[in-house]
């Protein structure tokens, strides 16, 4: 793992860190609305659906379908080189929101908008682990 | 809208610096050479100038720009701003000092823009300057460089209307057609479909030729009122239409991948203006991608939504088209210096509205309509501009 703080480290803040703690639990987590039961990502202080401050946090199916995705083939820096050919993706979770992720554990080329996809974790460091999605079994 | 802008505004003034790899002059200097050259045009000087509108520069910084250019030159400007909105800041900039004159804050403003991406930082520092577009938490730990973020854009639109690698590339190709009539371009050896795809794929399903250029230039315009405007040498040019549509900033928020705030900045613009998109003789469009050129003239009603690309494909956009679209050569083949990069497409637009683009001098020039974008395709500035007859 010497190369991996290279990589863009997610830097946590306040409203974020239950997001990032529950990633190291190998959980994917998302805010519901407990007034009107919407979901959203990525976290916020309000309800971007009717404004309430009444959010909680939820563990999501993990489950979802890639939304769009693209085969990158030159790294945008050095520390993701390694990792060319990559997928990076949009996964429409199943509880509705949208959210960026790499698609891993299969060939690049085999990735298809409306593939179903199932969240896998990667360890980054003691305290960041990433989540990511591979082909649904 | 209390108050409209329409015909109240015309550009006086417009220049360019040389542009491409300039290595004898910093993003600074680009900046105030630009601006000389704007003056020069307009047939002013500096100290009649009591507007600024700068944008910050990626390789020569300063916390506060257009105060560090206001004092370079030694003017004492009423108003003095430097704006940011990505590739959409020089309309968003022209929006707001139109707004400064009408309301009479000052009276004659200079929008000056420059920046150094190729000479003035490495190529890594480059790549991650524009890469920090995405969202530090929730988009970049997945490296994703600029090109990846438009791909899923262009990945949607294929999936979701059939355009294809083909229809694409000849936006490259109608581009690069237009360099090639006008010698400030950068790029002006033609292209072809096939080249295009030829080129390495850089985040499918773009092409090494699918992406604009990183470059070196600036520009400048001096806008003043209408009372004003024909008290100089040149012939005016009336800001007509201004509008603006915000939908996002980073596209995992993005409401649609496929339709934008495009439609929302059109929409205001055309009705300020009172046209439409019928009544346009030709176009600049944002085309730091190509798929962003065909989602603009979807969203702008040149087209119904997915017949962008075949609209390209049949040569509607290239020289002698029914609507040629960014004459200059655009940011895929005449320049892109990042942020600037849509002032190179304002001053053309004087230019053609002037009648003096030379070659590439545009048959029926009186009615242009100039779009950016910034972001990805997150903040949209549309702006229509016209002559005396059309005022």
């Amino acid at each position: 793992m010497s190369e991996l703080p290279m990589k863009m480290m997610p830097a946590v803040s306040p409203e974020t860190a239950e997001y990032w703690a529950a990633c190291k639990r190998r959980e994917l987590v998302v805010q519901r609305c407990s007034s009107c039961g919407v979901h959203q990502f990525y976290p916020r202080v309000l309800c971007t659906g009717c404004s309430a401050r009444t959010l909680e946090w939820v563990r999501a199916s993990g489950r979802g379908a890639v939304k769009s995705y693209t085969v990158v083939r030159r790294a945008v820096s050095e520390a993701y080189a390694a990792e060319v050919p990559y997928v990076v993706a949009l996964i429409a979770l199943e509880e509705g929101p949208t959210m960026m992720s790499n698609v891993v554990g299969c060939d690049p080329e085999s990735v298809r908008i409306g593939m179903p996809v199932q969240v896998v974790f990667e360890d980054w460091s003691e305290t960041v682990t990433v989540p990511k999605f591979a082909p649904a079994a | 809208m209390s108050r409209s802008l329409r015909g109240r505004t015309a550009i006086v003034g417009a220049a360019d610096t040389e542009v491409g790899v300039i290595k004898h002059m910093g993003a600074t200097q680009l900046c105030i050479e630009a601006i000389l050259r704007a003056l020069a045009d307009a047939g002013i000087g500096k100290d009649e100038v009591d507007g600024l509108v700068t944008c910050n520069s990626m390789a020569e910084p300063y916390m506060y720009h257009a105060e560090t250019i206001a004092e370079y030159l030694q003017i004492f400007p009423s108003y003095c701003v430097s704006v940011g909105a990505g590739g959409g800041t020089t309309f968003t900039a022209l929006h707001q000092a139109a707004s400064a004159i009408e309301s009479g804050l000052c009276h004659t403003v200079v929008i000056a823009m420059a920046d150094s991406l190729r000479s003035g930082m490495t190529r890594e520092k480059a790549l991650a300057m524009q890469s920090s577009t995405g969202h530090p938490q929730f988009e970049r730990p997945y490296g994703p460089p600029v090109p990846a973020y438009y791909a899923l854009i262009a990945q949607a639109h294929m999936h979701q209307y059939g355009t294809t690698s083909e229809h694409l590339a000849a936006v490259a190709v109608s581009t690069r057609q237009h360099a090639m009539r006008n010698p400030a371009a950068q790029m002006r050896t033609p292209i072809t479909v096939e080249d295009v795809l030829a080129s390495r794929l850089i985040a499918d399903p773009l092409h090494l030729l699918d992406c604009s250029l990183v470059s070196d230039g600036g520009a400048a315009i001096v806008l003043t009122s209408r009372e004003r405007a024909r008290d100089f040498k040149q012939r005016p040019v009336y800001l007509l239409g201004v509008g603006e549509g915000h939908g996002h900033e980073h596209i995992s928020a993005a409401r649609s991948l496929t339709t934008s705030a495009a439609v929302d900045a059109g929409r205001r613009a055309y009705a300020m203006a009172g046209v439409g998109p019928k009544d346009i003789d030709f176009a600049q469009l944002y085309d730091c991608f190509t798929p962003v050129v065909l989602i603009e003239l979807e969203d702008l009603g040149f087209c119904a939504k997915g017949e962008a690309g075949p609209f390209v494909a049949a040569g509607h956009t290239a020289p002698g088209g029914s609507l040629p679209i960014n004459t200059h050569g655009g940011l895929l083949s005449h320049t892109h210096p990042g942020n600037p990069g849509s002032m190179f497409a304002l001053t053309e637009t004087v230019m053609q509205l002037r009648g003096q683009a030379g070659e590439r001098q545009v048959a029926k020039a009186d009615l242009a309509l100039v779009h950016a974008q910034g972001g990805i395709m997150s903040s949209h500035c549309t702006i229509v501009l016209g002559g005396e007859d059309a005022a």
